[in-house]
């Protein structure tokens, strides 16, 4: 016989039942799945899984109390996506765009639907832009950026100095610190050569 | 007021922000009293969503207290506790209409490919979030649901995503009596997903993953059987070899874009960020599953093109659901789940930090450091 601990399913004469037309059988019975587990089969029922069928028209359920919403003021300076008609009746405002990075980003907005490779790659340029342009800012303001206490790294011990436990992902203990720490480590090191070779220039 | 803000990749602080205000009539502004940290915030955090500008609050679990309302809010008071889902949707589009909140079109002006999000990128829409001290909550009419009584806030707040995706992710496997379901992935959003497909009828319910903490909560809250992904030499084998060689009925992807399991894959697209994350996850769950099977995606990918192996999903004529979770329509069934004790999302609660440790609590949730499963955050107005 099958080793019924490997696997459920398995036919009368021991091929593997993938191979012949047998049903596969149930290793627990359904009333034993029932007396082990809380809730088994509560929603067999289709019917009772909120999510089906998946398109349900119930516009009345919504909470909404108008057909199309009040448009929130300020739309005229707001990027969008131009497969829109316009820009939504309500809208993020958070970090408008500025600068720099801004004016990429607003490019990959005009320029490109999003259906364009062009669109994230300019978003993500903007993204990098927009990071080393604020590191350097907040270098010269009075919060400047602290990549020690930024990254959290010094949750890797605990209040008393003693490492924390159960880290039970060891490939990316290696990884991780290459990653967080190789751009601030190579950003040193171009400016300390940078910062060098300048000297010897100016001698 | 206090808030999280974004600095780069790998990089967050607490800064002083102006408190949100009502910018549309039916906006309210809700203070927070508890939030979390969602396996999608670690995508923003790592910098792999575009457009994620410096200085947005991140967070999209939260719960809180109403604390002022627009001119066209009806059914919110002042000092109502509400639990808000993650998706921002108006109620009254095409998609929402027809219960797609998660779709919602008037909501996100930065993209139509995917609907509104707080705290989630200017892709999702640009709105701040919920790891802070206020949030600008708009549709109040249309999202927020007041925390029922007898809930626990860490259930509510668990319930505004993870556990609400979790119990998603089994209802798209569209799991039939005794169907074997794998589920890749034993985070927050993959141990509902267990527990859940048992209430659909699962004869078995297998989890993949490699931290062996997980694998624990796997098997004593989730009843199921598991498999260390690290400690196999292929998954896919073992996953045929468990099945007599039919391969799992159903699938269900909660991993995401920054899937472990190739080296060259998650460091091509997660660390050097040349494709949109590595879908190694998604390759399993296509090579792992049945032919005539059903793959459930749930895990997260953002649009940039990742090496999905779509021949194979074709060539087994597979079906393949997936979206973000429009939340509050699982809601009324899920509440009687967690009522009966059938859901149990608080149970994956490990740590609890303050606002002002946000910078740890991410390092400790991303690098996986003390077990972490689930972290919360409690900000200081609380
Ligand atoms: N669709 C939605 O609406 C929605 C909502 C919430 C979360 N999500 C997504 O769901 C995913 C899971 O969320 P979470 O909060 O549980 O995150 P998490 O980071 O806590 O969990 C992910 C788990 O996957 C494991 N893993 C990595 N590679 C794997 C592989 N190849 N096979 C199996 N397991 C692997 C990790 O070890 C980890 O335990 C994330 O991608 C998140 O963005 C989607
Ligand atoms: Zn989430
Ligand atoms: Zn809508």
């Amino acid at each position: 016989m099958t080793d019924t601990t490997r696997t459920d399913t398995s036919s009368a004469d021991d091929i593997p039942i993938a191979y012949v037309p047998d049903p596969p059988r149930m290793r627990e019975s359904p009333e034993q799945l029932r007396a082990r587990i809380p809730g088994w089969g509560a929603d067999l029922d289709p019917a009772d899984r909120p999510s089906h069928p998946k398109l349900r028209y119930a516009p009345d359920d919504t909470g909404a109390h108008w057909r199309f919403p009040e448009r929130q003021p300020g739309a005229e300076q707001r990027e969008r996506s131009i497969e829109h008609a316009f820009v939504t009746p309500v809208f993020g405002t958070a970090q408008p765009l500025h600068g720099l990075s801004g004016a990429i980003r607003r490019l990959a907005y005009r320029r490109y639907s999003e259906a364009r490779l062009g669109h994230w790659a300019l978003l993500v340029v903007g993204d990098r832009v927009d990071a080393w342009g604020s590191h350097l800012r907040s270098f010269a303001s009075l919060h400047p950026d602290n990549p020690i206490t930024e990254t959290g790294i010094l949750a890797e011990l605990h209040a008393d100095g003693t490492a924390r436990s159960g880290r039970s992902d060891r490939r990316h203990q290696l990884l991780d610190p290459v990653v967080v720490a190789g751009p601030w480590v190579a950003a040193a090191a171009g400016a300390f050569l940078g910062g060098r070779r300048l000297l010897r220039r100016m001698r | 007021m206090r808030a999280m803000t974004y600095r780069g990749p790998y990089k967050l602080r607490v800064e002083e922000k102006d408190r949100p205000r009502i910018e549309h009539p039916n906006d309210a502004i809700v203070r927070v009293q508890l939030a979390a940290i969602c396996g999608s915030d670690l995508h923003l955090y790592h910098g792999l969503m575009p457009d994620t500008r410096i200085g947005h609050t991140f967070g999209h679990e939260f719960i809180g207290v109403v604390d002022e309302i627009g001119s066209s809010v009806q059914h919110l008071q002042v000092g109502d506790r509400v639990m808000v889902p993650f998706n921002i949707f108006c109620g009254s589009c095409w998609f929402c209409a027809r219960g797609l909140y998660s779709n919602c079109h008037n909501v996100n002006a930065n993209a139509t490919a995917v609907g509104g999000i707080y705290g989630y990128s200017h892709t999702t829409g640009g709105y701040d979030g919920g790891q802070a001290e206020y949030v600008r909550v708009p549709f109040a009419d249309v999202g927020p649901v007041k925390i029922p009584e007898w809930m626990h806030d860490e259930d509510a707040v668990l319930l505004t995503d993870a556990a609400a995706t979790g119990y998603f992710g089994a209802q798209l496997g569209e799991i039939a009596e005794g169907d074997t379901v794998v589920v890749l992935g034993a985070g927050p959003v993959g141990l509902i997903a267990a527990q859940s497909a048992w209430l659909m009828g699962a004869g078995r319910v297998i989890v993949v993953d490699h931290l062996v903490e997980r694998l624990e909560k796997a098997r004593t809250m989730a009843h199921a059987e598991t498999l260390n992904y690290d400690e196999l030499d292929d998954v896919v084998v073992e996953l045929k070899k468990q099945t007599d060689y039919l391969g799992a009925d159903v699938v269900i992807e909660a991993v995401g874009a920054e899937s472990d399991g190739s080296c060259l894959q998650h460091i091509a697209g997660t660390k050097l960020k040349l494709q949109g994350g590595s879908p190694v996850a998604l390759n399993w769950a296509i090579d792992g599953v049945r032919k005539g099977g059903t793959v459930s995606v749930v895990g997260a990918y953002g649009p940039i093109p990742a090496a999905v192996k779509f021949g194979d999903a074709l060539n087994k004529g597979l079906t393949m659901r997936m979206n973000q979770t429009p939340v509050k329509r699982q809601w009324p069934r899920m509440f009687e789940h967690v009522r009966n004790g059938h859901l149990t999302p608080r149970e994956m609660v490990t740590h609890r930090f303050p606002l002002e440790g946000i910078s740890e609590a991410y390092h400790v949730f991303s690098a996986k450091l003390d077990g972490c499963i689930k972290p919360l955050i409690l900000p200081s107005a609380s």
